[in-house]
């Protein structure tokens, strides 16, 4: 049996290719365009970016199967270089944000070839001790503002042209980025180098053996997945015009994977729609029941774990494919039957 | 007397400060080792249930009239408790499954723990008196030693030791180490694995809670004195590899002394010296000082 991490989500994602997913995008880029018109666009922004820094967070747990618990490194490293960028240095946002994904590729370089050198649950490990190390520097560094973090970020204009100062905006600008990164992420994960990540993840030994490189293959999973959370991490912090240290905290990183846990480890939009649950749940309960957020959080990773390791987009899928297969059953039935 | 610049009392109270540190360093990476090489989980909740441990032995204290020394036994039982029903309702549905996922539902444990305190005790928490018999300490010539922080490693030091050797050299720690590597031989020879299992499980979790109790008095007792510990221990684990019990309790108090010594040279490093020595291990004994490749 086959009990590896991302063995639960749903399989051979390639041999079904990009035309299965369809309508699914068509609805997206609908929902996408019509959402900040229905709902507070700030809300939406902030689940864009949730849902682009899971997305990343998955393509290295749910296909290479890798499990970094130092992804808010990634995400709040970038946030503050974003917003040191535009707040010290006066430059545009695409530049910003471009600088703050190339920080969080460096650290995502350092990160994997460091963690990819001890497998399982040492790598994880590792990963969690590096972030936390990211977060004391965040701490000490005077370029960080301590715990103030880097307040009042402008937003700027982009291309030197279209203030972003606007919601609605900056919400247009904030989806085209998180179309482009998610764009990105399903191209990677069914290109051939996704498929030699899949079959690292499934099989390590026989990988070798073929003559794939593993550790380049991963470290390049890993710098692939950083530097798209850094994206997100930089443009969460020009949504909301902060970088602080709540970005690079542990707990972060934990959100991170319960969102992809949540939404269906290994699937394309599963932790898109886990980011939103979670995102919404926050929203909903944070001036209602206060410190308790952190309880319930905690239960659904529990019980995600237990009972509900395919996610609610994995469990969708499966109901579907049980659905196929007991028809494909009657009809075999029937045929026989004649 | 000075050594290099630096007055003898500030050199060994840092040394002492470090091999306290260590100590905790010691005891929480033994269990999880012990626990790791039976359960094959690595339990992130140990930090949350050494803050248990030391919250035991503060509202004991406070609502139960119950003394230090009370504590350091009802603390871990209490605790150990709390992990086998951990280990019986939760745990044991994963052993099927990928490390991975016994880690996850450790940290959904985490945030479970911390969020429940912190709601009860706010985030600063409280502190614990020092014990009346322990207050004090003694001048040794070369330092004064305050009593407390050398009972925390004289007894830390007695719990690592009883710990080695309970499982390297008596008939039980054989048992354990032989269902490590072959559980299911050792069941057919018709010992109930699981029940050894579970005890495992609760006595690695009443160490991490005996830790706590050690710590009450010298920290503050809060929700979150768990959580970050963890992760230091995490880079311990790393540094020293699991392989061995001997190795966890020597790598503990070995970084808990560079800790302090670095507290010394440098204070703004201290906080952060461990997993640069993690990076440098890293780099250069990639399976930990006392791990085997895997």
């Amino acid at each position: 049996m086959d009990s590896s991490i991302a063995a639960t989500a749903a399989s051979p994602l390639s041999a079904r290719p990009t035309r299965r997913w369809g309508w699914g995008w068509v609805a997206l880029v609908a929902l996408g365009l019509v959402l900040p018109f229905v709902v507070s666009p700030i809300f939406v922004m902030k689940v864009l970016c949730f849902a682009l820094f899971a997305s990343a967070f998955n393509l290295l747990l749910g296909f290479a199967g890798l499990l970094s618990f130092g992804h808010a490194a990634f995400f709040g490293g970038a946030a503050y270089v974003c917003a040191a960028l535009s707040k010290c240095v006066g430059l545009t946002p695409e530049l910003a944000i471009l600088g703050g994904a190339i920080f969080a590729a460096g650290l995502g370089a350092i990160f994997g070839a460091l963690s990819i050198r001890r497998a399982g649950i040492y790598l994880t490990m590792i990963t969690l001790a590096l972030a936390q190390l990211v977060f004391f520097l965040a701490v000490q560094l005077p370029l960080t503002g301590g715990e103030d973090g880097l307040q009042g970020v402008p937003r700027g204009k982009l291309f030197g042209l279209i203030d972003l100062a606007d919601d609605h905006t900056m919400y247009f600008f904030v989806f085209a980025v998180f179309c482009a990164g998610f764009w990105l992420i399903h191209r990677t994960i069914h290109s051939p180098f996704g498929q030699v990540l899949s079959a690292i993840r499934a099989n390590a030994p026989r990988a070798i053996s073929l003559g794939y490189d593993v550790a380049r293959y991963k470290l390049l999973a890993f710098v692939l997945s950083a530097t798209i959370a850094g994206v997100a991490g930089a443009m969460k912090a020009l949504v909301f015009q902060l970088a602080s240290l709540t970005d690079v905290d542990w707990h972060m990183s934990g959100e991170v994977v319960l969102m992809t846990l949540l939404g269906g480890l290994g699937t394309i939009f599963g932790p898109a729609v886990g980011a939103f649950t979670i995102v919404a749940l926050q929203n909903e309960l944070a001036d209602k029941v206060g410190p308790w957020v952190s309880v319930i959080m905690g239960v659904i990773f529990v019980v995600c774990v237990l009972a509900f390791r395919r996610g609610l987009v994995g469990e969708l899928m499966a109901l579907r494919g049980s659905r196929r297969e007991t028809m494909n059953e009657r009809t075999n039935r029937t045929a026989n039957a004649l | 007397m000075d050594i290099f610049g630096i007055s003898s009392q500030a050199l060994f109270g840092q040394l002492l400060l470090g091999l306290v540190n260590g100590s905790f360093y010691a005891i929480l990476s033994l269990g999880l080792a012990v626990i790791f090489g039976l359960l094959n989980i690595i339990n992130f909740s140990h930090g949350t249930l050494y803050m248990f441990g030391a919250f035991v032995a503060l509202l004991g204290l406070n609502h139960l009239g119950m003394n230090y020394w009370v504590a350091l036994v009802v603390a871990p039982a209490v605790v150990g408790l709390l992990g086998v029903v951990i280990e019986r309702s939760m745990l044991k549905r994963l052993y099927q499954l990928d490390h991975l996922y016994g880690l996850l539902l450790t940290f959904g444990l985490v945030l479970i723990g911390e969020g429940i305190f912190r709601y009860f005790f706010g985030v600063s928490g409280a502190s614990y008196a020092v014990p009346e018999s322990l207050r004090g300490g003694v001048d040794l010539g070369f330092m004064f030693m305050p009593l407390y922080r050398g009972w925390v490693v004289a007894a830390a030091l007695v719990v690592c030791f009883v710990t080695w050797w309970v499982i390297e050299r008596t008939p039980l720690g054989a048992t354990l180490r032989a269902a490590t590597e072959k559980p299911l031989l050792v069941q057919a020879l018709g010992i109930n694995v699981p029940v050894l299992v579970t005890t495992t499980f609760g006595a690695g979790v009443a160490l991490a809670a005996f830790a706590g109790v050690l710590a009450a008095p010298i920290v503050q007792v809060s929700p979150g004195m768990g959580a970050n510990l963890i992760i230091v221990v995490f880079a311990v684990v790393v540094i020293g590899g699991m392989g061995s019990i001997a190795g966890s309790i020597v790598t503990g108090l070995g970084l808990g002394l560079i800790e302090g010594l670095t507290k010394l040279v440098y204070p703004a490093g201290s906080a952060v010296v461990i997993f640069v020595v993690m990076i440098i291990v890293l780099l250069f004994r990639p399976a930990g000082l006392f791990g085997k490749q895997a």
